[in-house]
């Protein structure tokens, strides 16, 4: 048994997948011959062809699009957007159109689109967004963001036999540096279910991607100050695990939810409402948040790093709770 | 100099194909126009007793270029269409009784009352299905879809073929380039249907695109461009078949120009009063597509005066069937607004102060109720 990255999960995903049902099939831009930006897709097109290995023009609308008819007609495409940056050229084909396909006309649209998302690697404002806040508000659509190797894997799996459309966000900074050896057989992990990451009593930290790993490192620091943190990665951020997030609150009593995108209109504005509406009583201190401050993420190092959440800042963070 | 190349030059018709339709099926073609002409003419009389609870949209003037065209295509082939292509979805097999329930909102229309007009499809498997899919309200979206639509035709080696409606508005969108432009490379059996009827809401051709005409377009995207008169229903047809026999033989995309006209406005309440005077009269006075052809039936297949109004009598019937029944049909169940939204889960948990609520209240909120308390609370 071999560790693999990240990157190699979801493409070991994909390629199972392929091999396991026709009706799965690629398309994106620079996929096929080149194997992506990312070289996620890599050797797809030399092992399943250019009939199901598809280069496109540079049109995310038209992908998406043509996914959607693909997938009415039975298929199971799963669509790459270069950078996931690009996604929101086509957000109306995936909020008009996809997100309400079921619910207006009956039409299935099992598909997946992925890209690499995320910061931490100095690639500006337009190659390092994390734009799940933009798709959580709309209805249809189901949203997953994995944290380790083997939940990509047997997240990406899930997604591409999924009915309905399924947003797949990959952090690129996790792509080559984090590894584990995966799990036998058919490794699926359902939607919708959220994993504790650590067990601790007194505060609970709520993430998902890049921030479970700076969560863990808070809470590695913090345990030598004799605080013992619970961390819930949700990989699923639609539907999301709402027993997973009061199971935690009503255990520890402080919640601190971290995530890397933008805090206005984010995704912990809606975790706080919910543990609000039915966890007012269990809790011992506010409900507070660590995340990017409201800012186009810039390049410089320095720019950067003082806009994205950091492991000191969840440090803080969780001493504040505790003072309470 | 060398003549600039357009997709006007590209040799297409050579025969044509509508010479090999027989008198029935040339009488079809009357048929399905009048039909369109008269539910549209029912649902207006049921939009003014307002048994139709959303807008209402015509296709007066146009319904010789939806039958047309989509009389070219086979059972098995799949046609999307645009808001005023009732002709063509009648054509492809949705039913009177389907289109009044729809704008009536009933519950057991196709979308359950979900969604508006003719908003509604049936798409999937060849001969189990009759090949409409519904379009949505932004405009061009419908292209790019139905290039996926096409391409799982190649991918399984299907001999079926797409169609898809855009008007002269939506060629200005960029779902519209995209889509046109990846079916075009993947050469997709796909054939674009460009309705240029001269307005897009109120704006006119002019303002829309710097083109003369949209068949210019073909040249940019490398396919087969058509154009033919819109109000002709054999030449709409005829270019049609050509296009569809093109996409068949595995030759790609086809844009057709259809020149017509529109009669109304862009939906019933519009007043079109940015119509220039006497438009309107001229074309329906000069070219309405089902007079024309009445005189083409008369004047080359010998068509009497009974024999149309035999027809007419038919879809009189028919339509007045069709009320009755689309009226005896109940209203949705408030809970059924719940469900479906995801295959997993397939319904909606109801919002906390909803739980305990009779479903059976609403429907009746009506606009009469909203500001009617002063900003004190009391009511006037």
């Amino acid at each position: 048994m071999t560790d693999i990255t990240y990157l190699e999960a979801i493409r070991e995903a994909l390629f199972e997948e392929m091999e396991r049902d026709r009706k799965v099939f690629c398309m994106g831009e620079d996929i096929g011959a080149f194997g992506g930006a990312f070289k996620v897709t890599e050797g797809l097109l030399a092992k399943f062809g250019e009939q199901r290995v598809i280069d496109s023009p540079i049109s995310e609308i038209a992908l998406v699009g043509a996914a959607a008819g693909a997938a009415h007609m039975g298929l199971r495409p799963v669509v790459e957007m270069q950078f996931i940056d690009f996604i929101a050229n086509a957000y109306d084909m995936l909020t008009n159109y996809v997100a309400t396909a079921r619910y207006r006309a009956f039409l299935p649209c099992p598909m997946v689109v992925r890209g690499p998302s995320g910061g931490y690697v100095r690639g500006g404002p337009f190659h390092s967004q994390n734009p799940e806040a933009g798709f959580l508000h709309t209805p249809g659509l189901k949203i997953v963001y994995p944290a380790t190797a083997a939940d990509a894997k047997g997240l990406m799996k899930a997604a591409i036999r999924d009915d309905d459309c399924v947003l797949f966000f990959e952090h690129k900074y996790l792509y080559r540096r984090i590894k584990e050896v995966m799990p036998d057989g058919d490794h699926i992990v359902p939607l919708g279910k959220a994993r504790v990451a650590r067990e601790g009593n007194d505060v609970s930290i709520v993430t998902y991607a890049s921030t479970v790993w700076k969560a863990l490192e808070a809470a590695e620091i913090v345990a030598a100050e004799g605080i013992s943190v619970e961390v819930i990665d949700l990989r699923t951020l639609a539907p999301m695990d709402d027993e997973a997030i009061f199971r935690t609150v009503k255990k520890t009593n402080r919640l601190l939810i971290v995530h890397e995108d933008t805090r206005t209109g984010g995704m912990a504005g809606e975790i706080t409402a919910r543990v609000n509406e039915t966890c007012f009583e269990w809790l011992d201190a506010p409900v507070l948040r660590v995340t990017a401050a409201d800012i186009p993420l810039p390049y410089a190092p320095a720019l950067e790093d003082y806009v994205l959440p950091q492991t000191a800042d969840i440090v803080r963070a969780v001493r504040r709770l505790t003072a309470y | 100099m060398a003549k600039a190349r357009t997709g006007r030059d590209t040799p297409a018709v050579t025969a044509r194909p509508s010479d090999a339709l027989s008198r029935e099926r040339k009488l079809e073609l009357y048929y399905w126009m009048k039909l369109t002409r008269q539910l549209e003419e029912r649902l207006v009389n049921l939009y003014r007793q307002t048994k139709v609870v959303g807008g209402l949209f015509r296709s007066l003037g146009q319904e010789a270029d939806a039958v047309g065209s989509c009389f070219a295509l086979e059972q098995r082939d799949v046609m999307s269409p645009l808001i005023r292509n009732l002709g063509a979805m009648l054509v492809k097999g949705a039913t009177p009784v389907e289109v009044l329930k729809q704008y009536m909102a009933k519950a057991d229309s196709p979308t359950r009352g979900r969604e508006l007009n003719i908003h509604f499809g049936d798409i999937g498997e060849a001969g189990v299905t009759r090949g409409f899919l519904g379009q949505i309200s932004p405009l061009g979206d419908m292209v790019p879809v139905m290039t996926g639509v096409t391409m799982s035709f190649k991918m399984r080696g299907e001999d079926r073929v797409g169609l898809v409606y855009v008007g002269d508005g939506a060629t200005s969108t960029g779902a519209f380039h995209e889509g046109i432009n990846f079916a075009a490379v993947q050469k997709c059996p796909l054939v674009v249907i460009v309705e240029n009827n001269g307005y897009a809401y109120s704006t006119p051709t002019h303002k829309q695109s710097a083109v003369k005409f949209f068949v210019d377009k073909a040249i940019g995207y490398g396919v087969l461009g058509l154009q033919a008169d819109g109000n002709d229903v054999l030449a709409t047809y005829d270019v049609t078949k050509a296009a569809v026999d093109h996409a068949r033989a595995g030759h790609g995309v086809a844009l057709v120009e259809l020149i017509t006209y529109r009669r109304k406005g862009h939906a019933e309440h519009d007043n079109q009063s940015y119509v220039p005077a006497g438009e309107i009269e001229k074309w329906a006075a000069e070219n309405d597509p089902i007079d024309r052809y009445v005189q083409v039936l008369r004047s080359t297949l010998g068509v009497t005066d009974a024999e149309i109004a035999a027809i007419d009598a038919r879809i009189m019937r028919e339509i007045d069937e069709a009320t009755d029944l689309a009226e005896l049909s109940g209203t949705p169940d408030a809970r059924e607004a719940l469900m479906g939204v995801y295959a997993e889960p397939p319904a909606e948990q109801p919002l906390w102060f909803r739980r305990d609520v009779v479903a059976d209240a609403y429907g009746q909120e009506r606009p009469e109720s909203w500001g009617t308390w002063n900003a004190d609370g009391a009511k006037p």
